[in-house]
């Protein structure tokens, strides 16, 4: 009697354990795919039957740009659809490289896409598709009169940065470094829409965005140009990447990226060509 | 066959059929299957992510990265502006507490639900929230920088508020309870022999929910410590001044994963020193 239940018991526990570790053979099975070396949006006229759901994983800059492209994409390919995943470039590459089911990626900068490239994450080389320029984005009217870079260094102004870690703070660092400034902010923020909001919403007075974060805020911020952009330009890199699950459609979104249409949409939102 | 109506058929666990009612062991009943295999799944997704830091930690360098002023500016940030919001919690939200348990007023019960709102909001939304209101341009922060001067965001002081709106419910909802529980025939007793209300909960009533008090506090510890989204919204990310360690998890995972787990495994100390501290209350083995 006693042995039976203890005998029960126990066989109880070895098929549970059974069980668990079949499922977390599962969960360590990665998903099978064809890596063919393809160059990365090769324009593939040839095959317009596409469907199905392409995930784009893209630097936050590209909001605006990316999604018009999306519209225009299920239209052109009736029964495709097209989802976004909007962020820092660095999350985006971290969550690539911790296994995220991702068709394209777009980051901000080249060494961002390094992240995924040197995991070996990415089919092919990426390609520059479009390139970006800081600009100072302060208070609609100016009430501070900021006019160069260096009236970022003006004690009593609250300016925003984006972390060092993301291609937007790494960029500001590089002008501030090209004209030897040295700015204090008082927050250096996750992604480059995050220090817009903050001067949107005028609890900072200025931030160091991209020329396309002021275009796309309208008249809530006002953009100053500034010379030493020009010494960090960045460039966008665009890459499929190795377990894009829906690899065919993908590459027809990076063909619409990089076409003459695809620029003239970026073009508006105020990139630069590569 | 026994029926529903029978008496005692209420009382006591009963295992679905009548051969599984034998008792085994030591007096226990035999595990029925559909309840332990969930269970063991269950356990095992609740540790296995916690064991995974552990077996990915980099333990060869743990003492450099753990020895970088970042870290400790950050752990400091974290455990001041934590401890600073529970006080905050606690003087506030113990009289609020007590406003909820103890008096009548019309539409307590909404009252009650709204503290609570802050425990189910999306921490980010609280951020922006608080921005809105306390901001620099905010409904009561724009009058805040007209008359005193004083801005919240990007401060220390911005830690503690978006830590204490997020963490002060907890504490409220524990005390209550506790309050609710508690006998308030002593409080009763010390007015008729002469104490002012505030006497009576001073001397009485305090004295009695303590370890309510006490275990409230430290869950809204915890919480604040554990605080994201309200903070990098409404306080923003400067090393030493707002920059606590969850933030600073956040930001080292995009360029220095290694750092970041370094990190995670502070706070997870920090998580099983508290849940240790709690153990006599959640982990009993009765």
């Amino acid at each position: 009697m006693k042995t039976r239940s203890v005998r029960r018991t126990r066989r109880t526990l070895q098929l549970a354990g059974a069980g668990a570790a079949a499922l977390m053979a599962l969960g360590a099975c990665s998903s099978s795919s064809n890596s063919k070396d393809s160059a990365s949006g090769a324009p593939d006229a040839a095959s317009p039957k596409l469907s199905g759901n392409v995930t784009v994983f893209a630097a936050a800059s590209l909001k605006e740009g990316f999604t018009t492209l999306g519209k225009e994409f299920e239209k052109d390919h009736p029964g495709t659809k097209v989802s976004f995943n909007f962020g820092g470039s660095d999350t985006l590459a971290a969550s690539i490289t911790g296994g995220a089911p991702a068709d394209v990626f777009a980051a901000a900068s080249p060494k961002t896409m390094a992240i995924v490239t040197d995991k070996k994450d990415a089919a092919g080389t990426p390609a520059t598709f479009v390139r970006n320029q800081l600009e100072i984005a302060t208070l609609p009217g100016n009430p501070h009169k900021v006019a160069a870079l260096k009236d970022l260094t003006a004690s009593g102004l609250k300016v925003v940065l984006c972390d060092k870690t993301v291609p937007c703070g790494a960029a500001a660092q590089k002008a501030l470094d090209a004209a030897g400034l040295k700015v204090t902010p008082v927050s250096y923020e996750q992604d480059v829409k995050a220090a817009l909001n903050k001067v949107e919403l005028k609890e900072a007075d200025a931030a160091v965005v991209y020329e396309t974060d002021v275009k796309s805020a309208g008249g809530k911020v006002e953009g100053v140009e500034f010379p030493e952009s020009a010494k960090a330009i960045n460039d966008y890199p665009i890459v499929l990447l190795k377990n894009a699950p829906n690899a065919a459609a993908a590459r027809a979104f990076i063909a619409l990226v990089r076409s003459a249409e695809g620029q003239k949409v970026l073009g508006e939102a105020g990139f630069l060509k590569p | 066959m026994t029926s529903l109506l029978e008496p005692g058929a209420a009382t006591g666990p009963r295992t679905g059929r009548p051969r599984r009612r034998r008792v085994g062991a030591g007096g226990r009943r035999g595990v029925p299957l559909p309840l332990l295999l969930p269970g063991l799944l269950a356990l095992a997704f609740l540790l296995l992510p916690l064991l995974a830091l552990l077996v990915r930690a980099p333990w060869h360098s743990l003492p450099e990265q753990l020895s970088s002023t970042e870290v400790w500016q950050a752990l400091q940030l974290s455990l001041v502006s934590a401890t600073a919001a529970t006080a905050v919690s606690l003087v506030l939200g113990v009289p609020l507490a007590w406003l909820l348990a103890r008096t009548q007023f019309p539409g307590r019960g909404f009252v009650r639900a709204l503290v609570t709102l802050p425990l189910v909001l999306p921490p980010v939304v609280g951020g922006v929230a608080l921005l809105l209101a306390l901001g620099r341009n905010g409904v009561i922060g724009r009058w805040l920088d007209a008359w005193f001067g004083i801005t919240l965001p990007f401060t220390t002081a911005g830690v503690v508020l978006a830590e204490a709106f997020v963490a002060m419910p907890f504490l409220v909802i524990s005390v209550e309870g506790t309050l609710r529980a508690a006998d308030p025939r002593y409080e009763e007793a010390a007015t008729t022999l002469g104490a002012s209300r505030f006497t009576a909960f001073r001397r009485v009533t305090l004295p009695l929910i303590a370890p309510g008090i006490a275990a409230g506090a430290v869950l809204a510890w915890a919480r604040a410590l554990g605080e994201f989204g309200a903070t990098i919204t409404f306080a923003g990310n400067f090393p030493g001044r707002t920059q606590t360690m969850p933030l600073a998890v956040y930001l080292a995972l995009q360029n220095d994963p290694d750092a970041a787990i370094a990190l995670s495994l502070v706070l997870l100390a920090v998580s099983i020193a508290v849940l240790a501290g709690l153990r006599d209350r959640w982990m009993t083995t009765s």
